[in-house]
């Protein structure tokens, strides 16, 4: 078992003929994942091959449902076009949304995810800027590499996608149940928070990594809900400790306002909720090899 | 991006916001000719993108043309907090009666906007919120629905704004509204909103903040860029599509994703602090599927800083097999040295995760005597640092 992507998962792709899109629909279905269609309403009806598995073009997102009855949408469209791919998935309540694309404008973002919590909050949004989420040896939706780890009991919440495929492959060892990465945008739709919580509930999972940088407060927060409500053992990694302040490091979130969102803060409040924090990604894996051994 | 704020000022005029009528001036003999356009007092305000500036000596009153030059000469070339005055506002003077405060502004926590709203306005909001905070209205705007005459209505009501400015700050909260919306901006601060001799309310400061992701409908935005305050490297680096920060260190960084470079950032200074105290000298993520290309570009700007004593090349192999990195690098050195660039400072490479063995191989084989291979992180970041702190 796993988080939110299992192997009954079935997953469609919106952008699944552009060259992102395509590109990692093969990925994914080469990982085992269940991907069953595509969105282009400009292609629709048509069928596109990768390597030997022929896969089905809808106009709509309602529409990929109601034919395939996927559950996952994983998007892949180009900055201006994400809002509208975004309340198109909303729209057709679909379970999850995976939104990969990078340089969304928050104005966007807070708009979709308003758009939601108006609907009733029927699809668990991820992203926007995330790799996506991987349970190893189930699924795979997104961008995370596949083959890094095998399934295991370690559950993995990150707002950085790299540090998320250097932890997995410290930790190839004991493998994952689910690693979830959900971006690094100031508005994102699944936070630390969502994902610790389903870890905590989750049977399969027995030891948490939650991974942070600068900006924003919301490793703060998820230290508050760990305190109140997580008894897994949680390990925790926070980048940006030498970032200077009023600076976007690479994530458009990235972004030490004054003295709010520094790494310093964060890393004290994990701590002060009983979260091991390690102080380079090496450390942080071994204090999970610590409590994993 | 943080516009300055004759760049907001103007920018409020265009949206109909009721703003005094000003201009911005490079030198003495501008701030002469809009002072007299202006005509009778004006206030000469230096333009720094960073507060305090009036307590530093940036902002004075001057009456008529001739004041306005001299305090023009005095402030022009000003250093305030680092930051150097290019640039002065003129603007008319007002007769303020009372100072407000207003903005709206992203609140991440609740992946929405936030609009501040108080009558204790000209000083900083933070103060006011701790040691007055029943004078700060906070309220939550949906994204979807907006700010409309009702929920302005709202606003000006649990502001407790007095009666008799009421009806125009609920225009100006619609109109401010939507210049944010129609900009893009992330923030719209309006300190002091005031109240003078005549009644009317005016927006007398603009702080603004654009959201940079949004650039692609906003073509005029990229003129409001601040060429001048651009470290030169930066711009270099902007104009080869690299995600690049300069820092003031020593090591060179590059390396894939924007949360490993921050980390490797972290790892370096900790490695610095046994070679000399050496620093990162930079942050660039050159992306997750990066080139032969896009790593040479990186390491011609990198390379070409002359604070960097060595680099720190930090790959994780995820969907870019560690191969294709390896070939990169080794590619990227001979298109360095077809630019005619002398490669002469030491990389120190790290390659991890996807075919991380076959890369290593690539490397060792081109037996390139300024490459060094080092298999983690830790060890890598030792090696940069202790290679940087020799060639200090």
């Amino acid at each position: 078992m796993a988080i939110w992507l299992t192997k009954e998962s079935k997953v469609i792709v919106q952008g699944i003929t552009g060259g992102e899109g395509s590109k990692h629909t093969k990925r994914m279905l080469a990982a085992g994942t269940q991907v069953v269609g595509g969105v282009n309403p400009r292609k629709a009806g048509t069928k596109v091959d990768f390597d030997g598995t022929e896969l089905p073009v809808f106009a709509t997102v309602a529409e990929a449902i109601k034919e395939t009855g996927a559950d996952v949408s994983v998007i892949f469209v180009p900055p201006a076009f994400t809002k509208a791919a975004v309340l198109e998935a909303i729209d057709a309540e679909i379970p999850l949304a995976i939104v990969i694309t990078e340089g969304v404008p928050v104005q966007d973002s807070a708009a979709f995810w308003s758009y939601n919590v108006a609907k009733g909050e029927k699809t668990r949004i991820i992203g926007p800027n995330c790799p996506g989420i991987a349970s190893p040896g189930a699924s795979n939706a997104g961008i995370i590499p596949a083959d890094i780890t095998p399934q295991g009991r370690i559950g993995l919440v990150s707002k950085s996608g790299t540090l998320t495929y250097q932890l997995m492959y410290e930790l190839r060892e004991f493998g994952f149940s689910t690693a979830v990465g959900i971006g690094g945008d100031p508005i994102i739709g699944t936070t630390h928070i969502d994902a610790l919580k389903a870890f905590q509930e989750d049977p399969d999972t027995d030891a948490i990594v939650m991974i942070g940088e600068i900006g924003g407060d919301a490793e703060e927060r998820a230290a508050e809900f760990i305190k109140a409500n997580v008894t897994k053992p949680v390990v925790g990694y926070i980048a940006g400790f030498t970032a200077p302040p009023g600076k976007t490091m690479g994530h458009a979130g990235a972004i030490i306002s004054g003295s709010a969102g520094t790494a310093d803060a964060k890393k004290t409040a994990l701590e002060a909720a009983g979260v091991k924090v390690g102080k380079t990604p090496s450390e942080t894996a071994r204090l999970m090899r610590e409590i994993m051994s | 991006m943080d516009l300055f704020e004759y760049q907001g000022r103007d920018l409020f005029e265009r949206h109909g916001l009721p703003v005094l009528g000003g201009g911005v001036a490079e030198t003495p003999q501008e701030a002469r000719a809009i002072a007299e356009r202006l005509g009778g007092k004006v206030v000469v305000k230096a333009q720094v993108k960073v507060g305090g500036r009036g307590k530093a000596g940036g902002v004075k009153l001057a009456d008529g043309a001739d004041e306005a030059e001299a305090r023009a000469t005095d402030i022009l070339g000003m250093d305030i907090k680092g930051h150097t005055v290019h640039k002065v506002m003129l603007a008319e003077t007002a007769d303020i009666k009372e100072e407000y405060y207003f903005s709206y502004l992203l609140d991440r926590a609740n992946r929405t906007f936030l609009c501040i709203a108080s009558v204790a306005g000209g000083m900083e909001i933070e103060t006011v919120a701790e040691t007055d905070p029943d004078r700060v209205a906070k309220v939550a705007i949906d994204a979807s629905k907006g700010v409309d005459e009702a929920t302005a209505r709202e606003i000006v009501a649990l502001a407790k704004f007095p009666a008799d400015v009421a009806e125009q700050v609920v225009d100006i909260a619609v109109k401010l509204w939507q210049a944010f919306v129609a900009e893009d901006a992330l923030l719209v601060e309006v300190n002091p909103l005031a109240k003078v001799g005549d009644g009317r309310v005016l927006a007398l400061d603009a702080k603004v903040t654009l959201d940079e992701n949004a650039g692609f409908r906003h073509p005029d935005h990229e003129a409001l860029e601040d060429k001048s305050a651009v470290d030169p490297i930066e711009q270099a680096a902007k104009d080869k599509n690299l995600n690049y920060v300069k820092l003031d260190g020593e090591v060179g960084i590059i390396g894939n994703g924007a949360g490993l470079v921050m980390s490797t950032l972290d790892v370096v200074a900790y490695a610095g602090e046994r070679h000399g105290n050496v620093k990162p000298a930079n942050f660039l993520d050159i992306g997750g599927g990066a080139s032969a290309q896009v790593m040479a570009n990186g390491l011609e700007i990198v390379l070409g800083d002359p604070a960097v004593k060595s680099v720190f090349v930090n790959v994780f192999g995820g969907i870019t097999a560690c191969d294709a990195v390896a070939n990169g690098i080794i590619q990227a050195l001979a298109l360095l040295a077809e630019r005619g660039e002398s490669v002469t400072k030491p990389l120190v490479v790290r390659l991890d995760g996807n075919n991380a063995e076959a890369g290593r191989a690539i490397l060792d084989g081109a037996n390139n005597p300024l490459v060094e291979r080092v298999d983690t992180m830790d060890g890598a970041a030792e090696r940069a640092a202790e290679l940087a702190a020799a060639g200090k």
